[in-house]
């Protein structure tokens, strides 16, 4: 079960106690098949440089073969310091960095010490993992910690991978195509937010679920800096959002009153009691 | 695009489809390891190292699905840690390994993992234990994953007693750059660990740097 407060600890070894609950779950479905849920397409990438970390991501949610959000925002707050792109199901990338960030939130107050990169990963991979994948959520987590420049992958079975350069989603392969053609090691800040805003360009172009805007998010000892959008898509809508119109936009051509005659049948009077 | 499904892999667990390998010396044990990750078809990391330390002096090697092998070795990790402050020593090699069996046969319906635990301590030197499905057995080497089918035969055949640490080291490195040849699942760099009294080591060996065969 995912614990809602990192100071009570879990016990200890794997915890299995919803295995039977969900085989009697299944059968109450007709052919024993489990709704799936809904996945959104994605390209997320996280790159390493010389005093820091840059993040990311496009802004296509999906939902089956329609847009449903064009500005989605999948780069995700977990610390001043810690940020996280999420893939897979929307809803529960959403909410497993909601539990993390209010976790180490906690842990901040409770110890008065920043959070690190890797307390994130550990409290994400013990979650995912004994949800042994039920929690559709691939993520890419990065910071600046007091101990260095991080970036970190958990996949939704709880594997974790560390690299200098990442990408996840079903843009992974073409944004990773760019990633391990152009990553140097120690790159400065204009080169790396410009090597993480062509490799999510690759995924917006050739995966169908990954499209519009860039979002970048570059985080150093400094701070983070979330940048909304990087680039934008050059397919504009120039659809109005707001339809308002001017008080005598529309002629008035006749006008006619009608009083309604009224009649009080009672009269009621309650004491309000202000105490 | 209508009714079309994501690609398979996107779902799929992560396996580390492996060759993993440990063999004992006369003052210590050698691991080696492939560093290839997929899920289904595709490659998620070709870099990983699936030699995680249990301890200074004892490593184990991780093959079968990576989420939970890893987590069966932090779990390990932290139950060596606390052990070895009880006795207020380093632990066993044995120790170790019996640790590892417990979680691999109490779960062994739900865990898809084998894990391989060789080391130095200072009662029995070294060590090499595998630990599949649950069994805890000494060996003087064990292979495992996937690309160890393809080289049981090399290593029955080429397997001395007695090595010196750089044959042992030599030794691996030619299993493990066999089994990369051959198994689909195993490839990328080789990481080799050495365990002795002096300490322990840890090398990666680039993909150009591997040993060649025939045909190559």
């Amino acid at each position: 079960m995912a614990r809602p407060n990192v100071l009570l600890t879990p016990a200890a070894g794997f915890d299995f106690d919803n295995a039977a609950r969900n085989v009697a779950l299944e059968g109450l479905f007709e052919g024993g098949q489990t709704p799936k849920p809904l996945k959104t397409g994605t390209t997320i990438a996280g790159v390493v440089f010389k005093d820091g970390v840059v993040l990311g991501a496009d802004t296509r949610a999906t939902s089956s073969e329609v847009v449903a959000d064009k500005m989605c925002a999948k780069i995700h707050y977990i610390a001043p310091n810690i940020y996280c792109c999420g893939a897979g199901t929307a809803a529960d990338t959403e909410k497993t960095t909601d539990l993390v960030s209010s976790n180490l939130t906690i842990f901040s107050l409770n110890s008065d010490r920043n959070p690190r990169v890797v307390m994130a990963v550990n409290i994400l991979q013990d979650m995912l993992y004994r949800y042994h994948g039920k929690i559709g959520a691939s993520l890419i987590l990065g910071g600046v910690d007091c101990t260095g420049n991080h970036l970190y992958t958990v996949g939704p079975y709880g594997s974790v991978n560390t690299m200098p350069y990442l990408a996840m989603g079903s843009g992974d392969l073409a944004a990773l195509g760019i990633l391990e053609d152009r990553f140097k090691p120690d790159l400065e800040l204009e080169e790396a937010k410009e090597l993480v805003r062509v490799a999510i360009h690759a995924g917006i172009m050739s995966d169908l679920g990954s499209g519009n805007n860039v979002d970048i998010c570059v985080i150093t000892r400094k701070g983070a800096d979330y940048i909304r959008p990087f680039q934008e898509s050059e397919y504009k809508d120039t659809r109005k959002m707001k339809y308002r119109y001017r008080p005598g936009t529309t002629p008035v051509l006749t006008e006619k009153v009608v009083p309604l005659e009224l009649e009080v049948v009672q009269e009621t009077v309650q004491q309000m009691d202000t105490a | 695009m209508l009714g079309e499904t994501e690609p398979e892999w996107l779902s799929e667990e992560v396996k580390t489809g492996t060759t993993i390998i440990a063999i004992e010396f006369n003052a210590g044990v050698v691991l080696g390891s492939d560093s290839r990750v997929s899920a289904g078809a595709s490659v998620v990391n070709r870099v990983m190292n699936k030699l995680s330390p249990l301890h200074d002096k004892i490593y184990c090697a991780l093959s079968g699905s990576a989420a939970d092998a890893q987590t069966i070795a932090e779990i390990v990790n932290y139950q060596l840690d606390v052990h070895s402050t009880e006795i207020g020593e380093d632990p066993q090699v044995r120790s170790a390994a019996t640790l590892v069996r417990n979680i691999s046969y109490k779960y062994k319906e739900e865990l898809s993992a084998h894990l391989i635990v060789a080391g130095w301590d200072r009662r029995d030197g070294g060590q090499v234990f595998a630990t599949l499905n649950g069994l805890l057995t000494r060996q003087p080497f064990a292979i495992g994953g996937s690309g160890s089918s393809y080289v049981y035969g090399f290593v029955d055949a080429e397997y001395r007693r007695g090595m010196s640490k750089e044959e042992c080291q030599q030794f691996v490195v030619n299993t493990l750059s066999l089994a990369m040849n051959r198994d689909g699942s195993s490839g990328g760099v080789a990481y080799i660990v050495t365990i002795d009294e002096q300490g322990t080591e840890e090398k990666v060996i680039l993909g150009n740097d591997l040993p060649t065969f025939v045909d190559q």
